[in-house]
């Protein structure tokens, strides 16, 4: 069953040269439990592609659906809402909150959604390895770790969609592919529509599924 | 070059230069002002001295005031070296003057002298002097008068003949300047006085001038939260530059030297424009000022400001000292930080957390030091250095008691986002903490003085009704027309009280004993902080004195001590009285008593108690032919004391708004240069679903709910403040000790202005992260590759 859906997204950016268009005319399709490798040179357009699959920019035209719903023809709150209880984000920045601790971390867009689940929330912990360190701030972390505790933050929410942004970008080889084996495993067990942007071919090569954009086109 | 890379930083950040800028500005101008304003009114005070002798000659006086001038002459005979000098006030038109008479030939080298001997011919012929001000509200002068700035405001200076003509006290002067040694022994019936007018203005308004500089420095200090807010803020933005710089080879001398150059050009720029703003608000505040200290103290300031370049150079001085002090860290932090120091916006805000254990030791020092000037100091400068202690001690504490209630909160939240509001908060803390601090200054400023000044109103208004009883106040021309105003009104009246006083020091202190005719007026109403008992029947069997509070605290008398009056020896001190706005010292004897000992001292008022004061009024003008300036009725009175009143706390109100606003503006330069910041930490909740409108909320509810933990700290720490002006710097300064009163109305209406100024503060800020579309939030993420 479709997860994720984006039909003929156009985008284009302002400069001083005029329209600069980024992303015309790209459809794509995620369905549950699949896991879909989206690579593409610096400034193809994949992270613009990603933001507007969360809901965080709007296209220029194209439809984006999100378990079925428009993200598009929703306004802010709703755009927001949808966010919250059916799209997971990780980014290679891992962009955790620092004033709360890996466990407050881990559950927290959970319980933002309503659907918090602590005895889930645990047995995620357990299995990214994190029990150990839920009473400390993210910033006590090694990189590996704080990537880990995104990846259960975006799961312990039990997304229909995962849209991760270079989830290992910012990490070594060994533990870059210890992270993304892992978010591919629990992405799989719960079913959940995965749009993974990378530079590696390697990781792409792993992925059900392996897109190619360039010059704002799929390949 | 480097310098021209630090500067870029500038142009792409002009909100923050503007605010750096603004409170360098605001804080020079804020201290300037005032310094104009001291400076203004002491070269006054300079100036009155002069006038007679540049080094303050002693006079011989009579007790009662006046002396014959035959005294003159014989001491001159006797090759004692004296001038005679007539005095007395004068009223021309709706103007009341000072007219001072002098004998030019005989005068000592003072500047009157000086001015005289330009055109004796003329002086002896009746011409003048008079202060350009003066001349200006005098318009049409009834005698040739001729500008000078040596006179003081609101002074005329003739020639002694002529002074003793426009005054009636022909055969009469007011005292003989010495200017040689005084005789000895002195002749019978003379006292010898010491100080100079002009010294003992000096000594009077010290504590006014001090009250405004104190204000100045508050003003100047919180002005210098936000130079130091916004360069430690520019420094943790530019964190990257410094690393990048001396990763290129910049040696660490030349950057720390160029940090430290873009600085000095920043408090030169500002300087300039705060010394212009100060000098704008001294010229618009010193009107006020100058009435104040002509009501308060008799003191000829001119209200026309005048320029010093000492002033300008000192203001400048100031700039460059704050820019130092504001800056001070930024550099040593520099001069210590690695070449690859990460460039973590979180590195500042956990030095500063660290930072924080320094403060509460800090605080507690200070606190300590406040315990100790409070229990052990003596002294308005004792009192003053106490407030700087509590309220920077205080100050120091803000940040470490926000955190804690900021703790205790969020281990009590539930939800996420509350649970994130509270720990989001105190993770924020240190970067907001100067300006948290410069609020919660500002604020127990306004409470302080707020709460003192509202003591005083209540307790000035309720003592007023006491002391101005009589329905009348007559003032006569001279002592035979008093003597006939009293004859004419008495049979129409219930009660004539005259008033007559004689000038006296008193404890070593100058001062007035004044005469009180025994009559129920005054025993039914004159207010007494302290008595012994049957006060009013003791004072009316001449059993001794009564003084006034001022004079009571300075000398440590009270009922059951005694005091030396002149001619009297030593007095039982029957009772103590309040006598606000007053700087000088006072004893009250009955009248009988009075004119034994001072006889011939002429009646100066006349205090009519009657049931008709219509008609009273209408009697003396039309039956007596007495002038209606004469004649002040009870409102007018006390509608001329309330407002010798307000304005003098005018100032002092001006100055807490300015406070105020400084605050404000540093709130607001911090929170804009956070905003930039903040993105980081608002985006991942963005992205987890809170809306754009959510997260402004969020940011414009912290804002209030920072002001509103600030204003419940800085409550008590103004009631302290208040406490402290009313029972220490004011019985210090002015010698009254006023009752501490609360009013909860006045908090409530200042804690609604400090959430608007941080409504305010916050709102631009909000406002652009609300309607920036989250453009700027998708930039955080767009960023990390």
């Amino acid at each position: 069953m479709t997860r994720l859906a984006l039909e003929d997204i156009r985008k284009s950016f302002a400069s001083a040269e005029g329209a600069v268009p980024v992303l015309q005319g790209v459809s794509l399709a995620v369905d549950g439990g699949e896991v879909v490798a989206l690579t593409g040179e610096s400034g193809s357009g994949k992270s613009t592609l990603l933001h507007i699959a969360a809901g965080l920019e709007a296209p220029d035209a194209g439809r984006v659906l999100v378990a079925g719903q428009d993200m598009a023809s929703l306004p802010d709150a709703g755009r927001a809402r949808l966010r919250r209880g059916t799209v997971g984000l990780v980014f290679q920045q891992f962009n955790l909150v620092p004033s709360l601790s890996v466990g407050a971390n881990l559950a927290f867009q959970a319980r933002l959604a309503g659907v918090h689940d602590p005895a889930f929330c645990a047995d995620l912990a357990a299995r990214l390895g994190l029990t150990e360190y839920l009473r400390r701030y993210p910033e006590q972390l090694s990189g590996g770790q704080q990537q880990r505790v995104a990846i259960g933050r975006a799961l312990a929410a039990k997304p229909k969609v995962l849209l991760a942004d270079e989830p290992t970008g910012n990490l070594d080889e060994a533990t870059g592919d210890a992270v993304f084996v892992l978010m591919l495993e629990l992405a799989r067990a719960q079913g959940t529509a995965l749009l993974l942007v990378t530079h590696s071919a390697r990781l792409a090569g792993q992925c059900d599924r392996n897109l190619h954009l360039r010059a704002g086109r799929l390949a | 070059m480097t310098l021209a890379a630090l500067l870029s930083h500038w142009m792409r950040n002009k909100v923050q230069l503007a605010m750096l800028l603004a409170g360098l500005m605001l804080a020079t101008a804020l201290w300037s002002g005032v310094q104009a304003l001291n400076a203004q009114a002491r070269g006054a005070y300079a100036t009155a001295a002069a006038l007679m002798s540049e080094d303050g000659a002693a006079s011989l006086v009579a007790p009662s005031g006046q002396m014959d001038q035959a005294v003159f002459a014989q001491l001159r005979g006797q090759g004692v070296l004296v001038s005679p000098v007539v005095e007395g006030r004068l009223r021309l038109g709706d103007t009341r003057l000072t007219l001072l008479g002098i004998e030019p030939l005989t005068a000592p080298q003072g500047t009157a002298a000086a001015l005289a001997d330009g055109d004796l011919q003329a002086f002896f012929a009746g011409a003048g002097f008079a202060h350009p001000e003066t001349l200006a509200d005098l318009g049409d002068p009834p005698l040739p008068l001729s500008p000078s700035s040596a006179v003081p405001v609101g002074t005329l200076l003739v020639d002694i003949g002529t002074a003793q003509r426009l005054l009636g006290m022909e055969g009469q002067i007011s005292r003989l300047l010495l200017t040689g040694p005084a005789p000895r022994p002195l002749p019978e019936g003379l006292q010898l006085a010491q100080a100079s007018e002009g010294a003992e203005l000096a000594g009077l308004t010290d504590s006014f001038h001090l009250n405004l500089t104190a204000f100045g420095a508050l003003a100047f200090a919180v002005g210098l939260f936000i130079v130091h807010s916004a360069v430690g803020l520019a420094f943790e933005q530019r964190r990257g530059l410094f690393r990048t710089l001396r990763s290129l080879g910049v040696p660490l001398r030349a950057l720390t030297l160029a940090l430290a150059l873009e600085l000095a050009l920043m408090a030169l720029v500002a300087g300039l424009a705060g010394l212009a703003l100060g000098y704008v608000l001294a010229a618009a505040l010193l009107p006020d000022v100058a009435a104040t200290l002509r009501g308060l103290y008799g003191a000829p300031v001119p209200g026309s400001l005048q320029f010093s370049p000492a002033w300008a150079l000192a203001g400048l001085g100031m700039a460059f000292a704050g820019a130092a002090l504001a800056g001070a860290q930024a550099l040593w932090r520099l001069w210590h930080m690695p070449v690859l120091a990460p460039a973590q916006p979180r590195a500042w805000a956990m030095a500063t957390g660290r930072a924080m254990r320094w403060q509460v030791a800090g605080a507690l020092g200070l606190g300590g030091l406040a315990v100790a000037l409070a229990l052990l100091g003596d002294g308005l400068f004792a009192g003053f250095a106490l407030l700087a202690a509590a309220l920077l001690a205080a100050a120091l504490l803000t940040p470490p008691l926000l955190a804690l209630g900021l703790r205790g909160a969020s281990r009590l939240a539930q939800a996420p986002v509350v649970q994130w509001f509270w720990a989001d908060s105190r993770q924020n803390l240190p970067r907001l903490s100067l300006a948290l601090m410069a609020l919660m200054l500002a604020l127990a400023a306004n409470i302080g003085v707020g709460t003192m000044v509202a003591s005083f109103r209540a307790t000035f208004i309720d003592w007023l009704d006491q002391r101005l009883v009589a329905e009348m106040t007559i003032t006569p021309r001279d002592a035979a027309e008093a003597q006939t105003l009293e004859a004419f009104i008495a049979p129409r009246v219930q009660a004539v009280l005259p008033l007559r006083r004689v000038d006296a020091t008193l404890v070593g202190q100058p001062g007035a004993v004044y005469a009180m005719r025994d009559h129920a007026t005054f025993r039914d109403n004159w207010p007494l902080i302290a008595q012994v008992p049957n006060v009013w029947d003791r004072l009316a069997t001449e059993e001794g004195a009564l003084i006034n509070e001022q004079l009571a605290r300075r000398a440590g008398l009270w009922p059951g001590d005694s005091i030396a009056l002149p001619g009297a020896g030593d007095v039982p001190i029957l009772g103590v009285y309040p006598d606000y706005g007053n700087p000088l010292t006072q004893a009250i004897v009955t009248e009988s008593w009075f004119d034994r000992l001072f006889p011939g001292t002429p009646t100066r008022q006349l205090a009519i108690r009657t049931d008709n004061p219509a008609g009273t009024r209408a009697a003396l003008l039309d039956e007596f032919g007495l002038s209606a300036q004469a004649i002040t009725d009870q409102a007018q009175a006390k509608q001329l004391s309330l407002a010798i009143f307000e304005r003098t706390f005018l100032i002092t109100g001006a100055l807490n708004v300015l406070t105020l606003s400084v605050a404000a503006l540093a709130l607001f330069a911090t929170l804009v240069t956070l905003s930039g910041l903040r993105l980081v930490q608002l985006a991942p909740l963005w992205a987890m679903g809170l809306t754009l409108r959510q997260l402004a909320g969020l940011e414009l509810a912290r804002a209030l709910m920072l002001a509103g933990l600030t204003m419940v700290l800085a409550l008590p720490v103004g009631l302290m403040l208040a406490q402290v002006l009313l029972a220490v710097i004011n019985v210090q300064a002015f010698g009254w000790r006023l009752p501490l009163q609360v009013f909860p109305a006045d908090w409530a209406q200042l804690a609604l202005w400090a959430g608007l100024a941080m409504l305010a503060a916050a709102a631009w800020p909000a406002w652009r992260l609300w309607r920036g579309g989250g453009g700027p939030l998708l930039r955080v993420f767009a960023y990390e590759r």
